[in-house]
C-alpha cells in the first residue's frame, strides 16, 4: 500500500503560489486572444509574486518551522524565509522592469523600429510569454535554496535555468548577441548540471541518501568511501559554482550578461545569485559542515580567485553591462569568504546573517544599476559602449547622479548599503581567523573601486560627445525601480540594524544535520 | 570634585535635542537649495529657524535645571553606525548647554540684526543660508558625544567660517583671507586630527564616555601629545599663538559675521574644546596645561598690542578678540580653577564683543561702510543709541567696576596669579594695554573733531539694528555678576567640568583688582592725551619701532612667511619630484601591471562556447583533485 506524502500545504503556500500563477499563465496563453494577454499576465504576475511575499511575512510571523516540510524534501527555515523574501521583493522589482516592452522582442523576424514590429507592437502581437517564463524561473530560485535534498535541488535548478535560458534570447536589439548568449548559457548550463548530477549520484553511493542531513550524519558513519565523497562533492560544488560565476568557472557571465535583454539581466544578477548562494549554504553548510576541514583550503582558494579575477577584468571592460557582469563575479568572490567562516553556532549565525544581509544589498542595487543602463539609449539600443557615458552628469545630472550612487554602493562606500554588506561578511571572516581573505578581500575592493569610479569619473568630469546618447523618460515602472533600489540602497546604508538583526535572527535558525 | 557620569536619557526636549541642530541646518538646506525662489522671505525663514533653536536651548536648559547637580550630564543616543565602534549622540550637560544658549542666542540677536546690516545686498539669502549652516554647524561641534562628531562640527564651522569671510568674493581681499583663514586652520585640524587617531588607537574609541574614564591608564607621554595636539588644534580654531595670523584678515567679512563666528561663538570652539577635554588630557601642572597657559598669556599680550596700532575699527576689535580668547586660553589652563572662569569670560565676552562688533557695524553701516577711524570722529551726538550701547561694551571690556568684564576676567587673574605671579602679572599687563586700546578706539570714534570723508552722511541706523544692540548691552552690564557672584556658574558647571574643593570666594576691590584697574585706568588716560584731547592726524604717522611691530601684526605673517611658506615651498617641491619619481613609479607600475593584467587574462575571454566548456572541466578537475588531496593527507 502507498500512503499519501505528507504536505505542509501552508508552509510551501509562497512556492505553489507563484508555481500555480505560471502555470496560469501558460494557460492564458493558450486560451485568450493577443490583445487580452499583456492586460492579464501583469496583474497576474505582480500579484503571484506580492501574494508569496505576504504568506512569507505570515509564515515567519506564525514562527519558523522546526521540521522540513513535505517528507523532508524542502526545507522552510529561517534563512529560506529571509531568501525567500529577499527573491520575491527582487523579482518584483524585476518584472516592474521587464513590464516596459521596449526591451523585447515582439515577433521573431521584426526588426527594431522597422513597420512591421509597430505593427506587431499595435496588436499586441508581442511575446507575453515572457511573464510565465519569469515566474517558472523565480519559483526554481525560491525552491533551489530551500531544497533539502540533492534530487530537489537539482529540479529546481533547471526550473530556474531552462525559463532563463530561453529569456536570454528575447533581446529586442542587438539580436544575433542575445542569441549567442542564450545558446551559450543554455550549452555550458547543460554542462555544469551533469556535473551536479553525477556528484549527487556519487555522494548518493557514499551516504545511500540524497537527503542533505543523511549526507552529513554518513560523514561520521561510513568509512572507506572517500574517494566517492570528495569527487561527488567536489562535482556538486562545481555545478553551484558555476551558478553564483565563481572563478573558473566564471566564462559565461559576461557574455549571457551582456546579450541577455537587460530586465532578464537584472533578475539573473540579483534573483539568481541569491538563489545560488542559498544553495551553496545549503550544501556546503548543512550537508559537508563537518567535512570542512578538506574542503577550506579549497574554497580558499575559490574564493581569492574569483574576488582577483573579477577585479581586474572588469578593468579593461569597454561595455557596461560586462563591466557589471564582471563586478558581481567580484562579488560573487566577497560572499563566497562570508561561505568560509564557517564555525561554532554563534560564529555560523555572524557569518550566515552578513551573507543573507549582503545578498540583499548587492541584489537591490544591482537591479538599480542595471535599470539605469536600460534608460541611456543609442538610436541602436542602449549605449552600451562606455565612452557613450562620458559627460552624461552634464546632460542629465540626475540619473547620472543615481547611477554613480549606484557604483560607490558596490565599491563599499559608507553610508550605502554596500558598505554594511562588505563590513559584516569581512567581520565575519576575520572572527574566524580567515584574515588573510579579508586582505585579499579589500585589496580586491580597492581595485574594483577604481573602474567604479572610473565611470563616475567619466560622467562628471569628461565632456559630453555632440551626438551623445538620449536619456529616455523612464516607464513608470523603471521609475519606480530606480527609486526603490536608491531609496533602499540609502537607507540600508543608514540604518541597516533593523535588516541586519533580521538577517541574523534568521540565520539563527538554519536546519543543521 | 571629579565630573560626574553621564546619563543615558531619552524623551522631553533633551531627548529632541537633535532639533537644536536640525532647525538651522533645515534653514541652511532651503535657503542654499532653493535659490533664489526664496529670495523674498529667506532671510526670515533664517532668522525664525534660529529663534527656534535658541527656544528649543532655553526648554532643554530648564529640564536639565530639573534633574539634582549630579544627573545633569545627559547622554542622548540619536544614531548607531557600527555597534561598539561608531555612533552618534548628544552629551547636553552644563557645559553644553551654556554654548548652545550662548550660540543660539547672541546668535538670534545677530541674525535679527543682519536683516538690516544686509538689507542693500542682492544675496542676503545666501548670506542667511551661511549664518544659518554655521550655527548648526557650531552647535554639533559643542553638542557632540563623540570626537569625531566634534570633528565635524569643527570643520563644518571651518567651511561657513571661509564662505562668509569670503562672502563679498569680488574683492580680492575678501577671497584671499578667506582662504587664509582655511589653509591655517587646516594646520590647526591637523592637530586635531591626528589626536583623534591616537585616542583611537589608544582607547580604542572616540566617545567621551569612553575616552575619559580611560585616560588615567594611557602612559603620560601619550597623554602629553594628545593635549599637545588638541592645542594646536584649539589654536588654529582660536586664533591663537602660533595659528593667529588669519583673524585680522577674516574681518574682510561682513560685521555680523566678525561679530558672530570671529568674535563670540567659533573663536571660542578651542577653548571648548581644552576644557571639555580638560580633566583626561590637561590635569593641572601637567606639559599640556603648562604649554596652554603660556600660549593663552602670549596671545594675550600679543593681541593687546596689535590692537593699540590698528586704524581699522575692525581690526582693532579682531586684535582685542584674540587677547580676550587669550584671557580664557590662561585660564582654562589653570584646570579645574580656572574652567569656570574661562567659561564666563567667554560667555561675557560673547555678549559685549558682539556688542562691540555691531555698533562698529552700525558705525560703518551709517558711514558709507568706511572702517578708517582717522575718518570718524564726534559721532557720539549723530548715532546716540549706537554710542551709549558701544560705550556700555567698551566699560565691559575693560573691566569698569560692576559692569560683566569686571567680574570675569578679574576671576581669570585672580586664579592665575594664586597658580603663578609671572603669569598674572603679565595678565595684569594685558589688562592695561586693553584700556589703552579700548579707548583709543572709543575716543577716535566717537569724540574729537569731525574728520569725514566729504560724502558722509552719518545717521542712526533703524530700529532691527539698533534693539539688538541694546539687547547685547544689558547683558554686558549684568550678566557678569550675575554668574560669578556666589559661584553660580562655577556649581552650576562642576558636574560637568569638575569643581575646586574650596570654592573661591569674590573679594571687591582686592589689591590685585586696584592693581589691575590703576594700570586700566592709566591706559584709558594716556589714550585720552594722546587721542582724545590731541588732534588725531588724517595720515597714521610715521611711529616708533614698537608701533610698525604691533602694526604688522608683530611681524606675524612675515615669520610664517619665513618659517613655514617658504620651507613648504620647498618642501612641496621636493615632495612633488619624489612623488614623480618613486611614488608615481610603483603606483603607475602596479596600475599598468593590473592593467596588462587584466588584458591578457582577457584574451581568455575568447568567446568560444568551447574554450569556456574547457576552462570549466580544467577547472572541475583541478577542484576535485585538490580538495581528494587535501581530504587524504
Amino acid at each position: 500500500m502507498i500512503t499519501a506524502p505528507k504536505i505542509e500545504y501552508l508552509q510551501l503556500a509562497p512556492l505553489l503560489l507563484v508555481f500555480g500563477a505560471a502555470v496560469l499563465g501558460v494557460l492564458v496563453e493558450a486560451f485568450t486572444p493577443r490583445y487580452l494577454r499583456r492586460a492579464i499576465q501583469i496583474p497576474v504576475t505582480l500579484l503571484s509574486l506580492a501574494g508569496a511575499f505576504a504568506l512569507t511575512i505570515v509564515q515567519t510571523l506564525k514562527g519558523v518551522p522546526t521540521e522540513p516540510s513535505a517528507m523532508g524534501a524542502v526545507a522552510v527555515d529561517g534563512p529560506t524565509l529571509f531568501i525567500w523574501g529577499t527573491i520575491l521583493v527582487l523579482a518584483f522589482v524585476c518584472v516592474l522592469l521587464v513590464n516596459d516592452e521596449e526591451h523585447f522582442v515582439a515577433a521573431a523576424s521584426a526588426v527594431p523600429g522597422s513597420a512591421e514590429e509597430e505593427r506587431a507592437f499595435i496588436e499586441g502581437n508581442v511575446h507575453t510569454e515572457v511573464y510565465p517564463l519569469a515566474l517558472f524561473a523565480i519559483g526554481g530560485m525560491l525552491l533551489f535554496p530551500a531544497s533539502n535534498d540533492l534530487l530537489i535541488m537539482f529540479v529546481a535548478l533547471e526550473v530556474m535555468s531552462l525559463p532563463l535560458y530561453l529569456l536570454c534570447g528575447l533581446a529586442r536589439r542587438r539580436r544575433l548577441l542575445s542569441q549567442e548568449a542564450a545558446v551559450k548559457y543554455f550549452l555550458l548550463g547543460a554542462f555544469s548540471s551533469a556535473f551536479f548530477l553525477y556528484g549527487t549520484a556519487l555522494l548518493y553511493g557514499f551516504a545511500g541518501s540524497v537527503d542533505l542531513a543523511k549526507i552529513a550524519a554518513a560523514l561520521g558513519s561510513v568509512a572507506g568511501q572517500n574517494g566517492l565523497l570528495y569527487l561527488g562533492a567536489a562535482l556538486v560544488g562545481v555545478g553551484l559554482l558555476f551558478k553564483i560565476g565563481a572563478a573558473p568557472f566564471q566564462a559565461w557571465k559576461p557574455d549571457v550578461y551582456q546579450g541577455a535583454p537587460t530586465p532578464v539581466t537584472a533578475l539573473m544578477a540579483a534573483g539568481t545569485l541569491v538563489a545560488a548562494f542559498g544553495a551553496v549554504l545549503r550544501v556546503f553548510w548543512v550537508a559537508l559542515g563537518n567535512l570542512i576541514w578538506s574542503w577550506e583550503p579549497v574554497m580558499w582558494a575559490v574564493a581569492i580567485l574569483t574576488m582577483v579575477v573579477g577585479a581586474i577584468l572588469a578593468i579593461t571592460q569597454t561595455d557596461i553591462k560586462r563591466m557589471l557582469a564582471y563586478s558581481s563575479v567580484a562579488h560573487a568572490g566577497f560572499l563566497l569568504v562570508g561561505v568560509i567562516a564557517i564555525g561554532d553556532a554563534k560564529q555560523n549565525s555572524l557569518a550566515l546573517g552578513a551573507i543573507l544581509f549582503y545578498l540583499a544589498v548587492y541584489g537591490v542595487t544591482t537591479i538599480g544599476a542595471f535599470a539605469v543602463v536600460t534608460m541611456v539609449r543609442d538610436p541602436g539600443g542602449e549605449a552600451w559602449h562606455l565612452s557613450r557615458w562620458a559627460g552624461l552628469g552634464k546632460r542629465s545630472p540626475k540619473l547620472a547622479g543615481l547611477f554613480a550612487f549606484f557604483l560607490l554602493a558596490f565599491a563599499g562606500i559608507p553610508l550605502t548599503s554596500g558598505f554594511f554588506g562588505k563590513y559584516a561578511v569581512f567581520q565575519a571572516a576575520v572572527a574566524d581567523h580567515a584574515t588573510p581573505l579579508v586582505v585579499v578581500g579589500v585589496i580586491s575592493s580597492a581595485i574594483a573601486a577604481f573602474f567604479y569610479v572610473r565611470v563616475i569619473v567619466l560622467m562628471f568630469f569628461s565632456d559630453p560627445a555632440a551626438d551623445g546618447p538620449t536619456v529616455v523618460v523612464p516607464s513608470w515602472g523603471t521609475a519606480a525601480v530606480v527609486g526603490f533600489s536608491a531609496l533602499a540602497t540609502v537607507v540600508l546604508g543608514v540604518f541597516p540594524q533593523p535588516v541586519l538583526d533580521l538577517a541574523k535572527s534568521a540565520a539563527g535558525s538554519l536546519f543543521v544535520g | 570634585m571629579e565630573p560626574a557620569e553621564i546619563i543615558s536619557h531619552t524623551g522631553g526636549v533633551i531627548g529632541a535635542g537633535w532639533l537644536l541642530i536640525a532647525l538651522p541646518l533645515l534653514g541652511a538646506a532651503v535657503l542654499l537649495l532653493g535659490g533664489r525662489r526664496t529670495d523674498k522671505w529667506g532671510h526670515f525663514l533664517g532668522v525664525a529657524l534660529a529663534v527656534a533653536s535658541f527656544v528649543v536651548a532655553v526648554l532643554a536648559f530648564v529640564q536639565l535645571l530639573g534633574f539634582a547637580p549630579g544627573e545633569r550630564r545627559r547622554g542622548v543616543a540619536l544614531y548607531e553606525f557600527i555597534p561598539g565602534v561608531a555612533n552618534m549622540g548628544l552629551l547636553i550637560d552644563p557645559l553644553s548647554i551654556s554654548f548652545a544658549l550662548l550660540i543660539t542666542g547672541v546668535g538670534s540677536l545677530i541674525h535679527i540684526y543682519s536683516i538690516g546690516y544686509m538689507s542693500h545686498d542682492t544675496d542676503r539669502r545666501r548670506f542667511f543660508g551661511y549664518l544659518n549652516l554655521f550655527v548648526a554647524a557650531m552647535l554639533l561641534l559643542v553638542l557632540a558625544d563623540n570626537y569625531v562628531a566634534l570633528f565635524i562640527g569643527w570643520e563644518g564651522v571651518g567651511l561657513a567660517s571661509y564662505l562668509l569671510i569670503g562672502f563679498w568674493q569680488y574683492k580680492p581681499s575678501a577671497a584671499t583671507a578667506a582662504k587664509k583663514a582655511f589653509v591655517v586652520n587646516r594646520v590647526g585640524d591637523f592637530g586635531l586630527l591626528i589626536a583623534i587617531f591616537i585616542m583611537f588607537s589608544t582607547f580604542g574609541s572616540v566617545a567621551f564616555a569612553d575616552v575619559f574614564p580611560k585616560a588615567g591608564g594611557a602612559s603620560a607621554g601619550t597623554l602629553t601629545a594628545i593635549g599637545l595636539l588638541l592645542l594646536l588644534g584649539a589654536c588654529g580654531k582660536s586664533a591663537q599663538l602660533p595659528l593667529q595670523s588669519w583673524l585680522l584678515d577674516a574681518m574682510e567679512g561682513p560685521t555680523p559675521v566678525s561679530a558672530l563666528i570671529h568674535a563670540a561663538t567659533m573663536v571660542t570652539a578651542g577653548v571648548y574644546l581644552v576644557v571639555r577635554s580638560g580633566a583626561a588630557f590637561f590635569p593641572a601642572d601637567s606639559t599640556a596645561s603648562l604649554v596652554v597657559t603660556i600660549v593663552g598669556v602670549a596671545t594675550l599680550l600679543a593681541g593687546a598690542i596689535i590692537g593699540t596700532a590698528k586704524d581699522d575699527i575692525k581690526k582693532a576689535l579682531a586684535g582685542s578678540t584674540m587677547s580676550q580668547i587669550g584671557y580664557m586660553m590662561l585660564a582654562a589652563g589653570l584646570g579645574v580653577a580656572g574652567y569656570a572662569f574661562a567659561i564666563a569670560h567667554l560667555i561675557t565676552h560673547g555678549f559685549f564683543k558682539a556688542n562691540l562688533f555691531l555698533g562698529a557695524g552700525s558705525v560703518m553701516h551709517g558711514m558709507n561702510d568706511e572702517v578708517d577711524m582717522r575718518k570718524y570722529g564726534g559721532l557720539r551726538s549723530l548715532m546716540p543709541i549706537t554710542f551709549v550701547t558701544f560705550l556700555i561694551g567698551y566699560l565691559a571690556i575693560i573691566g569698569f567696576p560692576l559692569l560683566s568684564g569686571y567680574f570675569t576676567k578679574d576671576g581669570i587673574i585672580e586664579t592665575a596669579m594664586e597658580h603663578s605671579a609671572i603669569l598674572g602679572w603679565l595678565a595684569v599687563i594685558g589688562a592695561g594695554i586693553t584700556g589703552f586700546y579700548m579707548s583709543r578706539l572709543v575716543f577716535m570714534t566717537f569724540f574729537g573733531e569731525r574728520r569725514w570723508a566729504a560724502d558722509a552722511h552719518p545717521h542712526e541706523s533703524p530700529s532691527v539694528m539698533t534693539w539688538p544692540l541694546i539687547v547685547l548691552s544689558i547683558g554686558s552690564i549684568g550678566l557678569g555678576g550675575y554668574l560669578i557672584l556666589s559661584n553660580r556658574l562655577m556649581v552650576f558647571l562642576g558636574p560637568a567640568v569638575g569643581q575646586p574643593e574650596e570654592l573661591p570666594a569674590f573679594h571687591f576691590f582686592s589689591p590685585v583688582g586696584l592693581a589691575t584697574l590703576a594700570l586700566v585706568a592709566l591706559g584709558a588716560a594716556y589714550a585720552w592725551l594722546k587721542y582724545g584731547r590731541a588732534e588725531v592726524p588724517a595720515v597714521a604717522p610715521r611711529g616708533s619701532f614698537l608701533t610698525t611691530f604691533a602694526r604688522r601684526d608683530l611681524y606675524g605673517d612675515a615669520l610664517n612667511e619665513a618659517l613655514f611658506m617658504r620651507p613648504g615651498q620647498w618642501l612641496t617641491r621636493l615632495a612633488v619630484f619624489f612623488d614623480n619619481r618613486g611614488i608615481d613609479g610603483v603606483v603607475n607600475g602596479l596600475a599598468a601591471g593590473i592593467g596588462g593584467t587584466s588584458g591578457r587574462l582577457r584574451r581568455i575571454q575568447t568567446g568560444y562556447v568551447r574554450s569556456y566548456a574547457l576552462s570549466i572541466f580544467i577547472g572541475a578537475a583541478v577542484l576535485a583533485g585538490a580538495w581528494f588531496v587535501v581530504g587524504t593527507l
